[in-house]
């Protein structure tokens, strides 16, 4: 009876773990639109109207915790904004007066600074952010729009502080959002004052540090700067991402590094871990805009 | 002889509901609470808590759904959970089944070993399928602090699956023959004897 009952045991166990492993292997190896990934987004729809109401219902708890963490942190955080609201004051002072000249440059070269094809064609369409992955690896949240307000996949998703990240998957009434320090994401990125383009990574681990790789080898970034997507456009590849957008600020520029691995460290704007809503990035009227640029094109 | 195993379906509805529950609740609520800068992983700590309370089946099987759930529900690649928690749960379960330990702090030794058994592989098993950006050593300090906040939630985690699981299931001996012992004996603690009742004390009136 005793053998018989660890046979039984070992069976169940060998099955889960087998059946675990048919699903690993099947799941990698799967296409966008096979089934389990279809399975997965059926799933998706049946519970985020669950994940929508269990987030608002638990909202006044995670608040609470959260504002128990901050008061720790509240007097380094106000420090450290000083610093940099005095730093800003000076850049706002500078920004000015180069917007002045700016508007007296763009009227003697007859453009029209109201004239942003590259956001004009984007409509914001907020969501809330009712799930969240637990894994350090699958940096994931999952917001309350889907395809039925306009939402599909590979949409860049904002919030007021810049860049989140893009949409991965979609169903009518939720999106799941693949953020910038997820390992599977790139982004093309510009270091705004020097025009120098690179592709931001992160560093798995490290949500506060995504590395700008890729720069030229003698590239002058300074500690500071403000780096933005690049939105860079070519007849075969078109960014994702429209170009202007803040990512972050360089926290490190080691010239040896610089040299030797063609790489910065950046701090994204955007407090990744405590998002509560965010704006996709829809694209109502592209085809369009797409049709009028090609009329206009010689 | 053994009567066949029978299928405990209160046992069932139980550990169906708390995973759901706890899933949910996970995804929309705790992965959003940062503690230390991370944010701790209920996951381990409940599957643990059902093998060590229920067994090495139940344990396995609980892990295994619950994986499934949470890689669906995330639509994260599936079956790495799956294969963790079973792993986590059926472990605990054979603790339980061959050592029987009864200190208070087992679960959170448990709990801490769940934790780091889940974090460590999640990161081989990528490792494994491929990373495509670089990986810092802060990872280390993440996993650490992971396992560090999770080592604090294993106590209260373990008394509320307790809690939830134990009508269901099937007595205890050891815990039987702690009550046999003390209905014979007058009981194991003083607490655990009927109150004797009350002497009400007679005043007494002091003539002056």
């Amino acid at each position: 009876m005793y053998d018989k009952q660890v046979r039984r045991r070992r069976a169940i166990l060998a099955l889960l773990v087998g059946l675990s492993l048919i699903l690993l292997t099947a799941y990698f190896g799967e296409s966008i639109g096979g089934p389990l990934k279809t399975i997965q987004r059926g799933m998706l729809e049946v519970f985020s109207p669950i994940q929508e109401g269990a987030s608002r219902a638990l909202k006044p708890f995670k608040d609470l915790t959260n504002w128990v963490g901050d008061t720790f942190d509240a007097k380094d955080r106000a420090t450290r904004l000083q610093k940099e609201r005095d730093a800003l004051r000076k850049q706002v002072i500078g920004a000015d007066q180069a917007r002045q000249e700016n508007v007296q440059l763009k009227r003697m070269v007859n453009l029209n600074a109201n004239q942003d094809l590259a956001l004009s064609t984007y409509k914001p369409v907020t969501g809330r952010v009712v799930a969240r992955s637990p894994s350090l690896w699958f940096t994931t949240i999952t917001v309350d729009v889907g395809s039925s307000d306009g939402v599909h996949n590979n949409q860049p998703v904002v919030d007021g502080a810049g860049l989140v990240g893009k949409v991965t998957d979609v169903t009518s009434d939720a999106a799941i959002v693949t953020l910038i320090t997820d390992h599977s994401s790139g982004v093309s990125s510009t270091v705004q004052r020097l025009n120098d383009s690179g592709i931001l990574q992160t560093a798995t681990g490290n949500p506060n540090d995504l590395l700008l790789q890729f720069l030229p080898p003698k590239s002058n970034v300074k500690v500071g700067e403000t780096v933005v997507t690049s939105g860079t456009k070519s007849s075969r590849l078109d960014s994702l991402f429209p170009p202007g957008i803040p990512i972050g600020t360089v926290t490190k520029a080691d010239p040896e590094e610089l040299n030797l691995y063609q790489r910065v460290h950046v701090k994204p704007f955007a407090d990744l871990r405590r998002l509560d809503f965010v704006q996709v990035l829809t694209r109502p009227h592209a085809r369009a805009v797409v049709a009028k640029a090609g009329n206009t094109t010689p | 002889m053994n009567a066949p195993p029978t299928i405990n379906v209160s046992l069932i509805v139980r550990l169906v509901i708390l995973g759901l529950v706890a899933v949910i609740v996970q995804i929309t609520a705790i992965s959003q609470i940062s503690l230390l800068g991370v944010s701790a992983d209920l996951t381990p700590l409940i599957v643990a808590s059902v093998g060590l309370l229920a067994g090495s089946v139940p344990g396995a099987v609980m892990g295994f759904a619950m994986g499934l759930f949470v890689d669906t529900a995330l639509v994260q690649t599936l079956g790495i959970d799956s294969l963790l928690l079973t792993g986590i749960g059926y472990g605990a379960g054979r603790l339980r089944e061959a050592r029987d330990p009864s200190h208070t702090l087992v679960p959170i030794a448990i709990g801490a070993a769940a934790t780091a058994i889940s974090q460590i592989g999640y990161a081989l098993i990528q490792f494994l399928l491929g990373v495509d950006a670089p990986v810092s050593f802060l990872l280390v300090r993440e996993i650490l602090f992971t396992i560090a906040v999770n080592t604090v939630l294993a106590l209260p985690i373990y008394a509320l699956v307790r809690r939830v699981v134990a009508p269901a299931l099937p007595e205890d001996p050891r815990r039987r023959r702690a009550r046999r012992a003390s209905s014979v004996a007058g009981g194991i603690s003083p607490l655990s004897q009927p109150k004797a009742p009350r002497r009400r004390r007679r005043r007494r009136l002091r003539v002056i």
